[in-house]
C-alpha cells in the first residue's frame, strides 16, 4: 500500500467525487423533506370571507359549514388574529406595523374528513357559492405536489446511489486488484513460509474498507462545501420570502452510518477481487489439478 | 510416534506435466527423521521437482508423497500452510523480498504465522546471528554478495524453527569457500537434529562431506 500513495489517494477522490453526487441529492431530499413536514399535510380548505359582514351573518356562515358532510373540523380565524398572527413570522413584523389598516378578510379554515382531492374540489365549488364568501382555497394543494416529488426524488436517489454503489465496488475491485499485483512477490512468499489465504486476504479487506470509508468522507466533505455555498446565496433569498432557508447538513448519527455503508462497499470491492486475483499467485499448479 | 514414522517418504511418486514431460517416474525413498541427504543428478533429472512436491508446491502425478506420515496429496488447500510451517524451503531462485530490509525478510515467516512483533524480532536476530548478518539487518538485500544473500534466505528457513529443512542448488552460484561455509551451516541444523535435504549438481560438495545421496537421472532413482 506504501508503494503507490498517490495512486490509492486519486481513488479515495474518485469515490468521494462518485459518491458526493447521490449524498448531495439525498441531502437536498432531507431538507425539501423537514421544510414540507412543517406545513400540516391533511386536506384544508380556506374560506376567505367579503368585508363588512356582521356577526350574525358570520354566525349563519358558521352553522352552514358545520352542516356540510365531509367537513370535519371548522375553525374561524377573525382578521385581527389572522393579523397578529402574521406579525409573529419571521420578517413580516416591520411590514404589518407600517400598514395603516388591516388588509386581511376573516376567515374560516375547515379540515376534511375525506383526503382525497376529489372531494376537497367538491366542497371548494360548494362554498364558493355561498353568499358572503369571497375566495376559497385548497390548502393542501401544493403540499401533495411536493410529496409526489419527494416520492419522485427519493427514487432517483435510490436509483443514482445503486448506481454509484456499484461504481464504487469497481472502483475498490481495480484498486485492490492493482495492489495484489504488485504486491504479488509478497503473497507467493507469504504462502511458501506458510501464511494462511486469510492472513494475506486480510490487509487487503482493511485497504477496501479504508478507501470506502475515506472516500466517503471525502463525499460528505464536498456536500458540506457545497451545502455551506448553496446557504450563502440561499440567505438573501430566504429573507425575500421570510423563510429560513437553510440547507442543513446530515445528523452525526447520518455521517457515520454513510461513512459505514461507503466502507462495507470497498470491503465488498476488495472481497472480490481478491477472491478472484489471489488464486492466480503462487498455488495456481495446485488449483488447476485439485 | 514420530520417532517411528519417515520424515520423508516418497512410494511409487510419478510427475507428468501437462504437455506430457515426466519428470519424477516411479521414485521410491524415504528419509529418517535428523538424516542428511543429499539429491543430486544433472540439471532437468527433477531435484527441483522432487523438493517442490514435499513442499506442496506442486502435486504428485501419481503415488504417495508423506512428511511426518501426512499424505501431501490428500492434504486440503487450507493445510497446506501448517505444513510448510514444519518445513525451511530455500529456493534457488532465492525468492527474496527486495523492497524491504534485511531484517524484514526474516521476520516474514514469523509474523505470518502469527508471531507477535517482539518475539518475530527476537528470533529473527538469533537467525541472523547464526548466519552472520547480525550487522547487516538494516541492509537492503540488493545491497549484499551473492553469498549474503544465500545466507539471508538460510535465516528466513530456518527462523520458524522447522523440522526439516529443503534446500535447492543453495550453492550454485557461490565459488568454493562459501559453498563450504553454506554447507557447514547445514551440517549444524543437522547436528542439533533437523533433516536436511540438498539438492545439488554439484559433486564436488558430496565427495567432502559423504552423506547420504539419492541419484536422479531422468526423473528415476538410480541409488
Amino acid at each position: 500500500m506504501s508503494r503507490s500513495p498517490l495512486a490509492t489517494l486519486a481513488n479515495i477522490v474518485v469515490i468521494g467525487v462518485v459518491l458526493a453526487l447521490p449524498l448531495g441529492a439525498y441531502g437536498l431530499l432531507l431538507n425539501l423533506k423537514v421544510f414540507s413536514g412543517s406545513v400540516p399535510t391533511e386536506p384544508q380548505i380556506s374560506l376567505f370571507l367579503a368585508n363588512g359582514l356582521g356577526k350574525s351573518d358570520i354566525a349563519e356562515i358558521e352553522a352552514q359549514l358545520k352542516r356540510t358532510t365531509g367537513v370535519q373540523t371548522v375553525r374561524f380565524v377573525p382578521r385581527d388574529a389572522a393579523l397578529a398572527g402574521l406579525k409573529r413570522s419571521p420578517g413580516m413584523g416591520e411590514v404589518i406595523t407600517s400598514l395603516r389598516e388591516n388588509p386581511l378578510p376573516d376567515a374560516f379554515v375547515l379540515t376534511l374528513v375525506d383526503a382525497d382531492a376529489e372531494a376537497a374540489n367538491r366542497l371548494e365549488q360548494l362554498f364558493k357559492a355561498l353568499p358572503g364568501v369571497n375566495h376559497v382555497q385548497v390548502d393542501s394543494a401544493w403540499v401533495r405536489r411536493i410529496e409526489g416529488l419527494l416520492r419522485l426524488g427519493r427514487m432517483v436517489v435510490a436509483l443514482l446511489a445503486t448506481l454509484l454503489g456499484f461504481t464504487l465496488v469497481a472502483v475498490t475491485f481495480n484498486t485492490i486488484r492493482l495492489q495484489v499485483l504488485t504486491h504479488r512477490e509478497e503473497i507467493e512468499v507469504s504462502r511458501l513460509v506458510g501464511a494462511t489465504d486469510a492472513f494475506i486476504r486480510r490487509p487487503f479487506f482493511y485497504l477496501g474498507a479504508l478507501l470506502g470509508m475515506f472516500g466517503g468522507g471525502i463525499g460528505l466533505a464536498i456536500v458540506a462545501g457545497a451545502f455551506t455555498l448553496m446557504n450563502r446565496y440561499l440567505a438573501p433569498l430566504g429573507r425575500i420570502y421570510g423563510v429560513d432557508p437553510n440547507l442543513s447538513f446530515f445528523a452525526h448519527g447520518d455521517l457515520l452510518a454513510i461513512m459505514a455503508f461507503a466502507a462495507i462497499l470497498g470491503w465488498l470491492g476488495a472481497y472480490l477481487s481478491v477472491s478472484i486475483h489471489l488464486h492466480n499467485i503462487g498455488l495456481a499448479e495446485y488449483h488447476r489439478q485439485k | 510416534m514420530a520417532e517411528s514414522q519417515p520424515a520423508i517418504a516418497f512410494t511409487n511418486v510419478s510427475k507428468r506435466y501437462p504437455g506430457g514431460f515426466e519428470a519424477l517416474k516411479g521414485v521410491n525413498f524415504t528419509v529418517e527423521p535428523g538424516e542428511f541427504v543429499f539429491i543430486t543428478g544433472h540439471s532437468g533429472a527433477g531435484k527441483s521437482t522432487l523438493l517442490r512436491l514435499i513442499a506442496a508446491i506442486e502435486y504428485a502425478s501419481s503415488g504417495a508423497v508423506l512428511v511426518n506420515g501426512q499424505n501431501i496429496s490428500a492434504l486440503k488447500a487450507h493445510g497446506i500452510p501448517f505444513l510448510r510451517r514444519k518445513l525451511g524451503l530455500i529456493f534457488q531462485d532465492q525468492k527474496l523480498l527486495y523492497d524491504r530490509s534485511v531484517f524484514d525478510n526474516v521476520t516474514l515467516p514469523l509474523l505470518a504465522t502469527g508471531h507477535s512483533s517482539a518475539d518475530a524480532a527476537r528470533r529473527a536476530r538469533a537467525a541472523l546471528d547464526k548466519v552472520g548478518l547480525l550487522n547487516r539487518e538494516r541492509a537492503q538485500p540488493i545491497t549484499l554478495s551473492g553469498g549474503e544473500q544465500q545466507r539471508l534466505c538460510i535465516a528466513r528457513a530456518i527462523v520458524n524453527r522447522p523440522a526439516i529443512l529443503l534446500a535447492d542448488e543453495p550453492t550454485a552460484s557461490l565459488d568454493n569457500a562459501y559453498a563450504e561455509t553454506i554447507m557447514a551451516m547445514f551440517q549444524s541444523f543437522n547436528q542439533v537434529g533437523v533433516t536436511v535435504l540438498v539438492a545439488t549438481h554439484d559433486h564436488s560438495l558430496i565427495s567432502r562431506w559423504q552423506p547420504r545421496v539419492i541419484s536422479l537421472d531422468h526423473g528415476m532413482v538410480t541409488t
